[in-house]
C-alpha cells in the first residue's frame, strides 16, 4: 500500500508510452507469429508479401465474423445465427439479382438490411423476452435454414452479378501496395472502426455489462440497448460476411455451414471470455486469421481438409481450458510475492 | 496462561491476511477439553476468520495451530477433522431428502458384503443421538421432516460421528426460533458434561453468558483478553470490544450554517416494502438511516434511486416533484447511490479501475460529458484509491480501495444527492476513516448525503440527523449525537416503553 493512483497515472502519462494489450490478448499474437513463420518456412507462396495478401483475403470474411462474435461474446450473449445468415444473404443475393448488374446496389443493401433486422430479432427477443440468446440464436439458426431449403428446395438459383462478385474476389490499386483485394480494405475498415468503438464510452460500458449487468444498470446504463446493440453488429456484419463470401465462394446453400462455431471459435483462441467481460476486438480478428493460417499450414503439409473440425474442436476446448487455468495460474504467480492469498476477502 | 493439562487446542500467534488486508494480527487461543470458550467482537473482528482457521478452511499466514501438544499445518478442512475438529456452519449442509442416518454417514457409508451397511448406519447413528439424550430424532426420519434446531442436532451429530472432540459452532443460534434456543442450550451443556471442547463464535451477549465458561475478545483482528465468564460484566466485555481506536473519531458534524436548500424531500412516499414517508435532507447535511435489518432502510435507498420505485407519495428533487422509475432517471437528476453489495451490484470486477471510475459517465449521460476523462486522475487523487494504476482490474484491490473507486464513479457526475448503504462494510479501519472524512467533505461542498448503516457507532458518529426505521415506516428522529439505546428503542419498536427503562 505505497502509491496512489493519482501518482501512478500521472506517472504513466509521463514521456515513457507503451503498447498496453488488453487481459488474455499476448498469446493469440504469439501463435499468430508462429504460424505466420511456419508458413514462410513451408510455402513457397509466402516468400512475398502477395502471398499473404492472399490469406488476409482468405481470411477476411471469418475475421468479419468473429468481430460481430466479439461484440455479442464480450457482452455475455452467443450468436449461433450468423452462420445460416451468411448463407441466407447469398442465396437471396443470387435470387435476386440473377445476373442483373443493374440490380446490384439495391441488393446488397437488402442484404444488409435484412442482416440487420435478423441481428435486431435476435437482441429484442434475448433482451425483452428474456430468452437465453444461445437459445434465440439457435432457434434463429434453424428458422433461417429451413427458410433457404424451402425456398430454394435445397438447389440455389440465379446468379450473383459481376459487380456483386467484385466485393469478394476483386482488388483496386492501392499506391505502394499494389493490389489490395477489396475485402482486404473492408476487413481493415470494419477492424479500425471496431477498434475506435471499443476505445470509446459504449464500447467499454458493452465490456461492462458482460462482466457485471447489474453494476451497469444501477450506474444508470441502459443495459438492454447495449445488448440488442450487439446483436445488431453481429447481424450487420454477418451480412458484409456474405457478401465477401458470395463473390469469393460462390453460390451454394452450404456456403455458411458450421461459419458460427469458427468465428466462436476464433473469438475463444483471441483470449476473449466466454461469458462476457473481458477480451479486445482486435485480438478476435488476430484469432480469426490464426485460425486460417493454421487451416491453411495443415493444407501445405498434406493434412486432410477433414480433420479441420476436430482441429477446431481441440482449439476451442483448448482455448477455454487456458483461459479458465492458465490465467488464474498467471495471476497466482503474478500476484504471489506481493500478496498472501488469491481468496476473496470475507464479507 | 498456562496451558491446563486438559488444553485440546493451542493457537499461539495466528496472522491472516485476504488480499492485502490484514484480519488477524496474532491471535493467541487456548481450547480445553469440557469448556464452552466463546469469542467475542463486533462485525470484522476477525472471528469467522479465526474460526475457518481451526476447520482447515483458511490457512494462516503465520503463527501455529497445537492439537494435543502437537503443531498441526492443515491442507484443507479434512485434515481438520482427522485431528477430531468439526465445525458446526451457519448454513447448513445436509441433504434435505435424505434420512438423517444417509445424512450423519454422506461419503462414508458403512459397507458389508459390498452393500451400504444401512443397519449398522441407523444403529451407529442411534447411538450417537442416545448419547446426546437427543430422543425425538429418529435415524430414518427425513431431514425435510425436521425442524431448524432438529437440523442442527443432525449436524452436531454429523460432526461427533466423525470422532470430533473440538467443535466449532459458527452463531449457532442465528437461524433458530426463540424456544429453540434453549433446546441449543442444553445440548451444549451436555457437549461440555460429555467432553467436548466448544469454541462458541457469537455476538449475542446473552447468550455468551448464559453458556460460556472463557470468554475470548477480539477486536480488529487482534488479540484483546480472554479471562474467565464470571469474573467479566456485560460492561467490561462492551469495553472490550469497543475498544479505543480510530474508528471512534468522525470529522466535525455539520454547523447550522453550513446547510443549504432542501435537495431531496420524500411526501409521504410508500411502495410495497415502505410507507408513508416524509423526510427531507439538505445540501451539507448527513443524514444517518438506521433501523434493524429488514426494517426497509435499503427499501428506501433502492426507492430513491429508481431501482423498485415508490408508487405512492410525491420524491422531490430541488423542490421539484419528480418520478423516478429507473435508475438512469435518478443519475441524470443528480442522485447517486452506493449500494451494500459492492461486489455484486457496485463494481465490474475484471474491468480496470479506469473503466469502473467512468463507468456512470459513459452509461448514463450523453455527448462531451460522457466522454470527459482528463479529470480521473483527480477524481483517484480524491478518494486516494491505492492501486498499481489505473488500468488494474479491481477484483484484485481491497475492499476498502474497491470502496473508493465506487465512490470515485459517483464523484465523476458530481450528485447532489448521495445515498450510501453500508458505505464502510467489510473495509479495514484505516479506509473506513476516509470514507467517513470522504462523506463530510462531500457534505461540505453542498451534497446531500442519506447514510445507511448496520454499525451503530458508525452511524451516531456521522450523521448530523438520524431518522430510525421499524417495519417499514419512520418510527421517529433523533438528533445528532443521540445514544444507541435511544437509536435501538426506536428501531426495535419498544419505543418509550424501552427508553424510559
Amino acid at each position: 500500500m505505497t502509491r496512489e493512483a493519482g501518482v501512478a497515472a500521472r506517472r504513466e502519462g509521463a514521456a515513457c508510452w507503451r503498447p498496453r494489450l488488453a487481459e488474455g490478448t499476448a498469446p493469440v499474437l504469439v501463435v499468430l507469429l508462429l504460424l505466420l513463420v511456419g508458413l514462410a518456412v513451408t510455402g513457397p507462396a509466402y516468400d512475398e508479401p502477395s502471398g499473404y495478401l492472399a490469406l488476409l483475403k482468405r481470411a477476411a470474411p471469418l475475421m468479419i465474423l468473429a468481430i460481430g462474435q466479439y461484440f455479442v461474446i464480450v457482452s455475455g450473449g452467443f450468436d449461433l445465427s450468423v452462420g445460416a445468415l451468411v448463407t441466407a444473404g447469398v442465396v437471396i443475393a443470387a435470387r435476386l439479382i440473377d445476373g442483373d448488374e443493374s440490380a446490384t446496389t439495391g441488393v446488397v443493401l437488402l442484404v444488409l438490411g435484412f442482416g440487420l433486422l435478423v441481428g435486431l430479432v435476435n437482441g429484442l427477443v434475448t433482451t425483452k423476452l428474456l430468452v437465453p440468446s444461445f437459445i434465440v440464436t439457435l432457434g434463429m439458426m434453424l428458422v433461417l435454414d429451413g427458410a433457404v431449403f424451402l425456398w430454394t428446395d435445397g438447389a440455389p438459383r440465379g446468379a450473383l452479378s459481376a459487380g456483386f462478385r467484385t466485393f469478394g474476389r476483386g482488388s483496386v490499386d492501392v499506391p505502394l501496395l499494389g493490389e489490395v483485394p477489396w475485402s482486404v480494405l473492408i476487413l481493415l475498415a470494419i477492424l479500425v472502426a471496431a477498434a475506435l468503438f471499443m476505445r470509446g464510452g459504449t464500447g467499454r460500458a458493452l465490456v461492462a455489462v458482460g462482466d457485471n449487468e447489474a453494476a451497469v444498470r444501477l450506474s444508470g446504463g441502459q443495459v438492454d440497448r447495449l445488448r440488442l446493440l450487439a446483436f445488431v453488429l453481429s447481424g450487420l456484419l454477418a451480412a458484409v460476411a456474405a457478401i465477401l463470401l458470395g463473390g469469393f465462394a460462390g453460390v451454394s446453400a452450404q456456403v455458411g455451414n458450421g461459419l458460427e462455431f469458427r468465428a466462436i471459435t476464433a473469438v475463444v483462441l483471441g483470449g476473449v471470455l466466454l461469458g462476457g467481460g473481458r477480451g479486445s476486438v482486435v485480438a478476435a480478428a488476430a484469432g480469426a486469421l490464426s485460425l486460417e493460417a493454421l487451416f491453411t499450414l495443415l493444407n501445405l503439409l498434406g493434412v486432410s481438409g477433414a480433420l479441420e473440425s476436430a482441429v477446431q474442436g481441440v482449439i476451442i476446448i483448448a482455448a477455454v481450458a487456458y483461459a479458465a487455468l492458465g490465467g488464474g495460474l498467471r495471476q497466482r504467480l503474478r500476484w504471489r510475492p506481493k500478496r498472501n492469498s488469491t481468496q476473496p476477502a470475507p464479507s | 496462561m498456562t496451558p491446563g493439562p486438559a488444553t485440546r487446542v493451542r493457537l499461539r500467534g495466528i496472522t491472516k491476511s485476504f488480499l492485502g488486508v490484514p484480519v488477524l494480527h496474532g491471535v493467541d487461543l487456548d481450547l480445553r477439553g469440557g469448556e464452552v470458550h466463546a469469542v467475542m467482537g463486533e462485525n470484522g473482528a476477525g472471528k469467522s476468520t479465526l474460526l475457518k482457521v481451526l476447520a482447515g478452511v483458511h490457512r494462516p499466514d503465520g503463527g501455529t495451530v497445537e492439537v494435543d501438544g502437537t503443531e498441526v499445518s492443515f491442507a484443507g478442512p479434512t485434515d481438520a477433522q482427522r485431528a477430531g475438529i468439526a465445525i458446526i456452519h451457519q448454513e447448513f449442509t445436509l441433504l434435505p431428502h435424505r434420512t438423517v442416518a444417509e445424512n450423519v454417514y454422506l461419503g462414508r457409508e458403512p459397507v458389508r458384503r459390498m452393500q451400504v451397511d444401512r443397519r449398522r448406519m441407523v444403529a451407529d447413528t442411534r447411538a450417537l443421538l442416545d448419547w446426546l439424550g437427543e430422543d425425538g430424532i429418529a435415524p430414518t426420519d427425513v431431514v425435510a421432516s425436521l425442524s431448524v434446531a432438529q437440523r442442527q442436532v443432525v449436524e452436531i451429530v454429523k460432526a461427533l460421528s466423525t470422532d470430533a472432540r473440538v467443535l466449532g459452532m459458527d452463531e449457532p443460534t442465528a437461524a433458530l426460533a426463540d424456544h429453540e434456543v434453549e433446546l441449543l442450550y442444553d445440548l451444549v451443556r451436555r457437549l461440555r458434561e460429555r467432553g467436548i471442547a466448544i469454541l462458541y463464535v457469537s455476538h449475542r451477549m446473552r447468550e455468551v453468558f448464559d453458556l460460556s465458561d472463557r470468554i475470548t475478545v477480539l477486536k480488529d483482528g487482534r488479540f484483546v483478553t480472554c479471562a474467565p465468564t464470571r469474573e467479566l460484566t456485560s460492561e467490561d466485555l462492551v469495553r472490550h470490544m469497543v475498544g479505543r481506536d480510530l474508528g471512534e473519531y468522525y470529522p466535525d458534524r455539520a454547523r447550522p450554517g453550513d446547510l443549504g436548500p432542501v435537495r431531496l424531500a420524500l411526501r409521504g412516499a410508500g411502495n410495497d416494502r415502505v410507507r408513508d414517508l416524509t423526510f427531507e435532507v439538505r445540501a451539507g447535511e448527513i443524514v444517518g438511516l438506521a433501523g434493524l435489518q429488514g426494517s426497509g432502510r435499503s427499501a428506501v435507498a433502492r426507492a430513491v434511486f429508481g431501482v423498485e420505485p415508490f408508487t405512492r407519495g410525491v420524491l422531490e428533487v430541488d423542490g421539484t416533484p419528480r418520478r423516478v422509475a429507473r435508475p438512469r432517471t435518478a443519475v441524470r437528476l443528480g442522485i447517486a447511490l452506493v449500494t451494500e453489495d459492492r461486489k455484486g451490484d457496485g463494481l465490474a470486477l475484471r474491468q480496470s479501475v479506469r473503466d469502473n471510475t467512468l463507468l456512470v459517465r459513459r452509461a448514463a449521460l450523453r455527448g462531451a460529458r460522457a466522454r470527459a476523462r482528463s479529470d480521473l486522475p483527480a477524481l483517484l487523487g480524491m478518494v486516494a484509491v491505492v492501486a498499481r494504476g489505473e488500468h488494474q482490474e479491481v477484483r484484485f484491490l481491497s475492499g476498502g480501495n474497491q470502496q473508493k473507486v465506487v465512490l470515485a464513479k459517483w464523484l465523476a457526475v458530481a450528485p447532489k444527492v448521495l445515498v450510501v448503504d453500508e458505505p464502510t462494510r467489510g473495509i479495514d479501519v484505516g479506509a473506513k476513516r476516509a470514507v467517513h472524512e470522504l462523506l463530510r467533505d462531500l457534505a461540505r461542498r453542498g451534497v446531500a448525503v442519506l447514510m445507511i448503516s448496520s454499525e451503530l457507532p458508525e452511524l451516531i458518529g456521522m450523521s448530523d440527523r438520524i431518522l430510525v426505521m421499524h417495519d417499514g415506516a419512520l418510527a421517529g428522529e433523533l438528533p445528532a449525537g443521540a445514544s444507541e439505546g435511544a437509536v435501538m428503542a426506536l428501531a426495535t419498536g419498544h419505543g418509550l416503553a424501552e427508553a424510559v427503562a
